[in-house]
């Protein structure tokens, strides 16, 4: 197993991390991280399998790198969502994770 | 109790995609040796900054498009909101940012001219640049982030604008940003020069406009 794979694999391990944090957790920020992390994971499996035969492949690289830029912007995007939600209901949560935040 | 069973389904999916990564087949085409096989015609040294500009250039149009229309979406949801002071800087503070600015502005046009032959181009110079405007920000020396101007605008803009006028000229020739070998190093250079400078903008923008 090359360091390549290695890597690859742990970015498996953090997109299923980030994916469990998407569907469980209620605050919008939380889940705005866990999606970051599924995509970090994602970026940490291409680049890993771009050198598992010990050259680096320019392509996938030039695409994380894209990808990255892209990921911010979405996240950007995502918080200014967040803030404008928290201005109209005063929470940063969806609406049904309220309810039952207000029933604890 | 859904707990658990997300986290069981989450440990399930992961051992199954290693397992697949374990058996993955080698790939059926030899990206490399295409890449190295068109460098010369490039206009650029490094293979990522080739890719990224030459290659798989409109990858890279569309992604400032997005990061572009990113920052618009923020300003009009932010602009409800009415913009507050900053808390009066502290003065080492500003002076650590009056001498970090210069250094970070010189780390960042290294950085751009780094990438024609080792790793570095645009977006690591622009995340330079945006760092350096954030640090003016916090340090009370940049106002111009109060309220957006027209410099500022264009600016914002003129990385895409800039990089869409050469996808159109090069129209021309026959297909979408196919530069000719000649003229390839320079256009890519006015290109990556616009796309730093949009990008440290659009990136602290990106921040500043949120907080």
């Amino acid at each position: 197993m090359t360091s390549g794979l290695i890597f690859a694999c742990a970015g498996v391990v953090l997109f299923a991390m980030g994916t469990a944090g998407v569907v469980l957790l209620d605050h919008l920020l939380r889940r705005i991280l866990a999606f970051n992390l599924m995509g970090s994971g994602a970026f940490l499996v291409l680049i890993g399998l771009a050198q598992r035969d010990g050259m680096p492949d320019p392509v996938p690289q030039a695409m994380v790198l894209t990808g990255i830029v892209v990921a911010v912007a979405a996240t950007a995007l995502a918080l200014a969502l967040a803030r404008r939600l928290f201005a109209l209901t005063g929470g940063y949560g969806l609406p049904q994770s309220e309810a039952k935040d207000g029933n604890d | 109790m859904k707990r658990f069973a997300v986290a069981l389904l989450a440990a399930l999916f992961a051992v199954a995609l290693i397992a697949a990564l374990l058996e993955l087949p080698a790939p059926a085409v030899d990206l490399p040796a295409a890449v190295g096989a068109k460098m010369a015609e490039s206009g650029i040294a490094h293979p990522v900054t080739a890719v990224l500009l030459n290659f798989r250039g409109y990858d890279t149009l569309l992604e400032i498009g997005v990061l572009l229309l990113a920052l618009i979406v923020v300003l009009a949801v932010a602009a409800r909101e009415e913009a507050k002071q900053p808390a009066v800087a502290d003065p080492v503070l500003q002076t650590l940012a009056r001498i970090a600015a210069p250094l970070m502005l010189l780390a960042a046009v290294y950085l751009l001219w780094a990438g024609a032959f080792r790793p570095g181009g645009a977006f690591q110079a622009g995340a330079v640049l945006a760092a350096a405007a954030v640090l003016l920000h916090l340090a009370g020396l940049a106002a111009a982030w109060q309220k957006p101007g027209k410099c500022l605008r264009i600016g914002l803009a003129a990385g895409f604008l800039v990089f869409l006028a050469v996808a159109a000229g090069l129209l021309v020739e026959g297909a979408l940003l196919q530069y000719p070998p000649a003229w390839a190093g320079a256009l890519i250079l006015l290109i990556e020069a616009t796309l730093t400078v949009s990008l440290g903008l659009i990136l602290a923008g990106l921040f500043l406009f949120l907080s």
